[in-house]
């Protein structure tokens, strides 16, 4: 069943064109990955999900987004409830400069949850989810900046996930970290698909292989091919896609 | 000459210069502590000065500063405040909003005398508001605005862009993420722009001698009644 569906979506940044025509489906309790060079538009794409690409001038989209029947880009759509329900987690951990247990509270807490034991609750659940509540449920109180690039990145899905949102984007969220760290993410992301619909953006193509079901390809604003991950590694239909794959450029 | 040896010289010279600086400011200040401290005492601190004598003290200028300071950071930081978050957060970059910052970087570079000057001919005579800590409070304003909105504009820019984009995406509207999670992030920043303010304020005289006057009444520190032209907490009342 597809959660979100893309239909004939053009994006615009001032003249240049980012996006061509993209037509996808992103199907519900699976992991779709966005491969392909940089530059491609598999950021974009990803951004305009959740309607992050609104912060940048000059940027004009055409088309439509479908979360479930509702189009995310109709006029009577609130961008803050939207971005509740989709959840993202960017290349760069970012958490708040505050402690661990505030940084996973401060969403629940802004949306309106105030009793403490619920709050408590809601931390201790997403940091769970996130693979990181054995790693820190002793101290809570001490500031997130102060953990590894990798704990930082958890602490960021489980802030992600405590305002219970329906689908997840990661945009590169393992290009930043070491591979004991990325292994982690991996492994945590694939058992958040049951849950969770996820999109991953990813250059790395191991690991599109390893946790994905669906993939895309994108080359130059357009969609190459989409095709069930095992299919696009072992058979791909277009021969760009083959020459991406097997690293002939890119 | 090879490499090596000019980069020696350099840095001797730079030395050098170094010296001669913290020399010339380390001198003035001993110089002003070696005459000054032995005056300070706990009486000239509290008297009121006296007019025809030698002696007395300084309670009622230092008192006034103080005074002064205060109002004037009452009025300018909102409205810095205000101005900053605007122009770091919702401002689009075009002509005008870069007209605006060119006109606060004019702004800052204004004269305190003419500061002082426009004070006088609007808050004392066209306004009323005769010589006052009033006028001198808002005329402080003007010659403080523009810097203050800079260092809070900076301090609020110096924020990494993935702390915005980190709000936003747990749903936060624009506003939530400006209160809760920029303003917090940028305090120490603004703090600093606020205390180097202060000092600023607090050294300004010129701008002060055309609008809160140059002389104040007899204050009477048991009165605190802010409308009795010798209560200290008077805003009308020359200072």
């Amino acid at each position: 069943m597809s959660k979100v569906t893309i239909k004939e979506l053009n994006l615009f940044y001032g003249k240049f064109q980012a996006l061509h025509n993209i037509n996808l489906p992103i199907l519900k309790n699976e992991i779709t990955a966005f491969i392909g060079p940089s530059g491609c538009g598999k950021s974009t794409l990803i951004k305009s999900l959740n309607r992050m690409n609104d912060l940048v001038e000059g940027c004009t989209i055409s088309g439509e987004v479908k979360m479930d029947d509702e189009n995310i880009y109709a006029k009577e759509c609130n961008i803050n409830l939207l971005r509740k329900r989709v959840g993202m987690v960017f290349q760069q951990p970012n958490p708040f400069p505050m402690s661990i247990y505030d940084n996973i509270a401060y969403g629940p807490r802004t949306h309106g949850i105030k009793n403490k034991q619920i709050v408590d609750e809601l931390v201790e659940k997403s940091l769970r989810k996130a693979a990181i509540w054995e790693e820190v449920k002793d101290d809570l109180k001490k500031n997130a900046l102060s953990l590894s690039g990798g704990q930082q990145q958890r602490i960021c899905i489980a802030r992600a996930l405590a305002v219970d949102p329906e689908v997840l984007l990661m945009d590169e969220p393992t290009s930043a970290l070491d591979p004991i760290s990325t292994a982690k993410i991996e492994e945590l992301v694939i058992g958040l698909k049951k849950d969770y619909t996820l999109v991953i953006v990813t250059h790395n193509m191991q690991q599109a292989s390893r946790i994905s079901d669906k993939t895309a390809f994108f080359l130059n604003g357009k969609i190459i091919e989409y095709d069930e991950t095992r299919k696009i590694f072992t058979n791909p239909k277009k021969q760009e896609t083959e020459d991406y794959i097997s690293g002939r450029f890119g | 000459m090879n490499a090596k040896k000019i980069d020696k010289i350099a840095v001797g010279f730079l030395y050098a210069m170094a010296g001669v600086i913290v020399l010339i400011l380390f001198s003035l200040l001993a110089f002003i502590l070696w005459r000054g401290i032995p005056q300070i005492s706990w009486e000239f601190l509290t008297t009121p000065s006296k007019s025809f004598q030698t002696g007395g003290g300084i309670v009622i200028q230092l008192f006034n500063s103080f005074y002064l300071l205060i109002l004037t950071m009452l009025i300018s930081t909102p409205l810095s405040l205000g101005a900053a978050i605007y122009l770091s957060e919702y401002a689009k970059k075009n002509l005008l909003t870069d007209f605006i910052r060119t006109i606060i970087e004019v702004l800052s570079s204004l004269p305190s005398v003419v500061v002082g000057l426009f004070g006088f001919l609007v808050f004392v005579l066209q306004w009323g508001l005769g010589f006052s800590i009033l006028s001198g409070a808002m005329a402080l304003t003007l010659f403080n605005l523009p810097l203050l909105t800079r260092t809070i504009e900076d301090s609020l820019r110096a924020i990494p862009l993935t702390q915005r984009e980190a709000g936003l995406a747990l749903g936060l509207s624009r506003w939530e993420t400006v209160n809760l999670v920029i303003l917090p992030a940028a305090l120490p920043g603004i703090l600093t722009g606020m205390i180097l303010a202060a000092g600023r304020i607090f050294g300004e005289a010129a701008a002060l001698i055309y609008t809160a006057g140059q002389s104040a009444p007899a204050l009477d520190f048991t009165n605190w009644n802010p409308l009795s032209i010798s209560s200290p907490l008077n805003v009308m009342r020359p200072a």
